[in-house]
C-alpha cells in the first residue's frame, strides 16, 4: 500500500505543478494606445461608502453621460482588504477596474508596479487649484499618477477653559503642561499604539523638526540627521516625563478621543472627525470648553501634519481611459469637492473650497484644517511603504517606551528602510 | 508486486491466494475510483497553493529598477529567502549581506517562533487541565446539567474575532479588568501583561472545545468500573489517576494534538487583541501574524516564511504522534468499539 500512497502524493504534486504552470502565463500588454482616447462605460472602485457620498455623485454623472455610465464597485471598509483586493485585480489585469480609489500611502507602490496610468498628455489634469501636499502624495518619480480626491490633516484640540491662547510651538505646548498638572489631568496625547497611526505621529514629529524619513527617490532613508533626532526625541522625552501619559502608548484615535471627551486630557492631536463628536456626544464633558488649532510647529509656522485621504487613479488596464479621465475631473470639481465635505465630512483638496462661507458654517474646523493641510507633508511616498511603516513603527515604539535610545532607534530605522529597498 | 524474492518465499496454497488477490485488486480499484474526486479536489485546494507557495519561495521579490523607478521581477533566489528568515540575513543598499536590523520583519522570526511555542505550551496545558475538570463536571448527573453544559459551551460558539474584540474592551486601560482589580496595567502594551491577556482570552475561548472532546472520552467509560473501584475502597484521587485518566487518554491525546496544531497557527486572537504588539512592539507576534505582515511587503519572501511555518507545524505533529503514540484514526476506531486503543 505504500506505493499506492506514494503515487497518490506524486499525483497531487503533479496536479499542483500543472495548475501552477497555468497561472504564470501572462497576458498581452495592458495600456494600448486606443484605450487612451476611448470613451465608454467604466467602473469606479472604492472602499465602503459609509456616508452615502459616492452613489448620488455617480447618479448625477450617469444622468449627464448616458453613453459613458459609471458603475460603482464597493469594497469592504477595511483598508488592508481594499489594498489586497486592488492588488489581486491589478495582477489579474482586470479591465473592469477603470478608476480606483487608492489611499495616499499606496499610490507610490501601485505606480512603481506599473498599474497606474500616468496623468500626462491627453490625460493630464489641472493641479494649480489643488493643495500642494495632496499633489505631492500622488506624485512618484516626478510624474503624477493619481488625482487627489479627498484629504485629511491632524489638528490640535485643546481645552479652551484652561488655555486661553493655544500653543504654536512644541516648546510652548510643553510649558503649558504645567496647567494640566494644576488641573490634575494629563497633558498631551496623539496616537502611539503600534499601528499606522504611530507612523503618522512620528512622521509629524520628524517633519515638524525639519527632518524627513526618506529622500525624494522614495527609497533612500534620511534619518541620520540632527532634525530627525530632534523630532523623535521630543516624543520620547514627553513620554518619559509624563507629559504624554503612559496610557497613551495604547491609544489609537478613539481612545484618545474618549480621554479628551472625558476631560482627562488638556491637548489632543487627532483628525477633524473628532470635532463634531466632541460637540455632540452625550458622554462628552467638554462640549463647550474646547478649541482647535493647527499642530504646534518649530517656531516657523504650524507643525507639519501628516496627510491622510485618498487619490483617484486610472488603471493601465482600463479600456476607456478618456471617460475615466473625465470622471476624475468630475471628482476634482469644486462642486463635487463641496459635496464630499458637506455629505461625508471629507476634507477637500481644493483650497478655495475651505473658505466657502456656507461650508465653514457647517464645518467650523475648516479654516484650521486648511492651515494644517497647507503645511502638511505626505507620509513617505515610497514604493516600499509597507516595509517603511513597519521600520518606523517597530523602532519608534521601542524608543518611546524607553527600551532603546533614540540614536539606536533611528540607526535601526535607517538600516531597516535600506534593507527594504534592497529587496528584503 | 512480483519480485524475485517473492518466488523464493514459500507462500500459502496458491489457489486461495489468487482468489483473494483478485478480489482485493478489484476492491482496490473501486476504492481508487471512489476516492479519485477527493484526491482531485485536494490537489486543487491544498496541493496547488502549497506547490505554488514553494515555487514562489525560491524567487526574489521584485526589486526597483534604479533608472525607471519601476518594479522589475526579482529572478531566481535560491535559498536566500529561507536564509533571510532562518539566519536573519538581509541586504544593505550596496548589496552586502548584513544581519537584519530591528524593524525589518526578518529580524522578528525567532522572536515570533518563540512566542508561538510559548503560547502553544501554556494555552494547551491550561486548556487541558481546565477542560478535563469541566468535562468531569459535565459528565456528572445533577439538576441543571443541560444548563451547565450549554453555559460551558458558549465561549466556543462565539466567533474568535468577537471574542478578541470582547477581551480588547475588557483589557483596555479604562476597561473592566483594570477597574475590577483597581490596577493600572497596560494589558495590550506591557510585555507579559499582553502575553497573558492573549493566554487568558485563548483559554477562555478554547477550553470548551477540550472539555467537549474529553467528555466524549469520559462517556465511554462504563459505570461498572467505577463501582468496582468503590467496592475496593479506592480514593477519589486514586480512581481518577488509575481509571479515568488512562481510559480517556486516547481522547485526550487527540484533543491535545488538535489544539497544538491550532495554537501553532494562532492568528486572529493576537491580531485583533494586541495587533501583535506589546513589550518592545512584538511581544505577541506569532508566526502567522508575521506571514500576513510580510505578504503585503513581499509575496515571495512570505511564501518562504509560510513554508517554514508549515514545516515546523508538520515536525511538531510528527514528533507528537511518534513519541506519544497518538493515532487519530486508530483511536477513533477504538472509541467506536468502546475499547482502549
Amino acid at each position: 500500500m505504500k506505493a499506492a500512497r506514494l503515487s497518490a502524493i506524486a499525483g497531487m504534486a503533479i496536479a499542483g505543478l500543472v495548475l501552477a504552470g497555468c497561472s504564470s502565463g501572462s497576458g498581452g500588454s495592458g495600456g494600448t494606445d486606443a484605450s487612451l482616447t476611448s470613451h465608454g462605460p467604466i467602473t469606479y472602485v472604492q472602499g465602503k461608502d459609509n456616508s452615502n457620498v459616492v452613489r448620488p455623485l455617480i447618479d448625477k454623472w450617469n444622468a449627464a453621460h448616458p453613453k459613458e455610465k459609471v458603475t460603482f464597485k464597493e469594497q469592504s471598509d477595511q483598508a488592508d482588504q481594499q489594498h489586497d483586493d486592488l492588488v489581486q485585480n491589478f495582477q489579474a489585469k482586470n479591465k473592469n477596474y477603470d478608476v480606483v480609489d487608492v489611499d495616499v500611502v499606496w499610490t507610490a507602490e501601485f505606480a512603481a508596479k506599473g498599474w497606474l496610468q500616468p496623468l500626462e498628455g491627453a490625460l493630464a489634469i489641472k493641479t494649480t487649484d489643488l493643495l500642494p501636499a495632496t499633489v505631492a502624495s500622488a506624485t512618484y518619480g516626478g510624474k503624477l499618477y493619481a488625482a487627489p480626491q479627498t484629504s485629511d490633516g491632524g489638528i490640535l484640540y485643546y481645552r479652551s477653559d484652561l488655555i486661553k491662547t493655544p500653543p504654536t510651538t512644541w516648546d510652548e505646548l510643553m510649558s503649558d503642561c504645567a496647567v494640566a498638572k494644576t488641573a490634575g489631568i494629563d497633558c498631551y496625547a496623539g496616537q502611539y499604539a503600534k499601528y499606522e497611526g504611530l507612523t503618522v505621529n512620528v512622521a509629524e514629529a520628524i517633519n515638524t523638526a525639519g527632518g524627513t524619513i526618506v529622500a525624494k527617490d522614495g527609497k533612500t532613508p534620511t534619518l541620520n540627521t540632527p532634525e530627525a533626532k530632534k523630532g523623535l526625541q521630543r516624543l520620547v522625552d514627553a513620554y518619559k516625563n509624563g507629559d504624554i501619559p503612559s496610557a497613551a502608548i495604547t491609544y489609537q484615535e478613539e481612545q484618545g478621543r474618549q480621554a479628551f471627551e472625558a476631560g482627562k486630557l488638556l491637548f489632543l492631536r487627532n483628525w477633524p472627525y473628532v470635532y463634531s463628536l466632541a460637540k455632540t456626544d452625550g458622554s462628552s464633558t467638554v462640549k463647550d470648553t474646547f478649541g482647535i488649532a493647527p499642530l504646534p510647529g518649530n517656531g516657523n509656522g504650524p507643525g507639519a501634519s501628516s496627510l491622510g485621504g485618498h487619490n483617484a487613479a486610472i488603471s493601465v488596464y482600463s479600456q476607456h481611459k478618456a471617460t475615466a479621465h473625465d470622471f476624475i475631473e468630475f471628482l476634482e470639481s469644486s462642486e463635487t469637492q463641496k459635496f464630499f465635505a458637506t455629505q461625508g465630512s471629507l476634507a477637500p483638496v481644493i483650497e478655495s473650497v475651505y473658505t466657502d462661507p456656507t461650508l465653514v458654517e457647517k464645518l467650523p474646523y475648516l479654516p484650521v484644517l486648511l492651515k494644517s493641510i497647507k503645511s502638511a507633508v505626505p507620509r513617505p511616498v515610497s514604493p516600499f511603504y509597507p516595509a517603511v511603516t513597519t521600520a518606523v513603527q517597530d523602532n519608534a515604539y521601542a524608543a518611546i517606551k524607553g527600551d532603546v535610545t533614540v540614536d539606536k532607534a533611528l540607526t535601526d530605522m535607517q538600516a531597516a528602510i535600506s534593507a527594504a529597498s534592497a529587496g528584503n | 508486486m512480483s519480485t524475485a524474492t517473492e518466488v523464493v518465499t514459500p507462500g500459502p496454497p496458491r489457489p486461495v491466494r489468487r482468489g483473494r488477490t483478485l478480489k482485493r485488486n478489484r476492491e482496490t480499484r473501486v476504492a481508487a475510483y471512489l476516492i479519485a474526486p477527493t484526491i482531485v479536489l485536494l490537489a486543487i485546494v491544498i496541493g496547488y497553493p502549497i506547490v505554488t507557495a514553494i515555487i514562489q519561495s525560491f524567487q526574489n521579490d521584485p526589486g526597483l529598477n534604479a533608472t525607471t523607478g519601476q518594479f522589475v521581477s526579482g529572478g531566481f533566489a535560491g535559498l536566500s529567502n529561507y536564509a533571510h528568515w532562518l539566519l536573519q540575513q538581509c541586504m544593505d543598499a550596496s548589496g552586502n549581506t548584513i544581519a537584519c536590523p530591528p524593524g525589518n520583519l526578518g529580524s522578528g522570526f525567532w522572536n515570533a517562533a518563540g512566542v508561538t511555542f510559548f503560547f502553544t505550551v501554556v494555552t494547551v496545558a491550561l486548556e487541558t487541565a481546565i477542560g478535563t475538570w469541566f468535562a468531569i463536571i459535565m459528565n456528572r448527573t445533577f439538576r441543571g446539567r443541560g444548563l451547565v453544559r450549554a453555559a460551558i459551551l458558549v465561549p466556543w460558539a462565539i466567533p474568535t474575532a468577537v471574542t478578541a474584540k470582547l477581551w480588547y474592551f475588557i483589557f483596555s486601560v479604562a476597561g473592566i479588568a483594570n477597574s475590577l482589580f483597581q490596577t493600572h496595567i497596560l494589558w495590550t502594551s506591557d510585555t507579559w501583561a499582553s502575553r497573558f491577556a492573549i493566554i487568558i482570552a485563548d483559554t477562555w475561548k478554547t477550553t470548551p472545545f477540550m472539555a467537549l472532546l474529553i467528555l466524549a472520552g469520559l462517556q465511554l467509560i462504563p459505570e461498572e468500573v467505577y463501582e468496582a473501584a468503590r467496592v475496593d475502597g479506592a480514593s477519589r484521587w486514586r480512581t481518577f489517576t488509575t481509571i479515568t485518566l488512562p481510559l480517556i487518554k486516547p481522547a485526550l491525546m487527540v484533543a491535545i494534538l488538535f489544539r497544538i496544531l491550532d495554537a501553532l497557527r494562532m492568528y486572529d486572537l493576537p491580531a485583533i487583541l494586541t495587533g501583535g504588539g506589546g513589550g518592545s512592539g512584538n511581544a505577541t507576534t506569532t508566526l502567522s501574524i508575521l506571514v500576513i505582515k510580510q505578504v503585503r511587503a513581499g509575496y515571495n519572501s512570505a511564501s518562504a516564511l509560510s513554508t517554514i511555518t508549515f514545516i515546523i507545524i508538520f515536525i511538531v505533529a510528527f514528533i507528537f504522534v511518534r513519541v506519544l503514540g497518538t493515532n487519530v484514526v486508530r483511536t477513533q476506531e477504538a472509541q467506536q468499539k468502546g475499547t482502549k486503543a
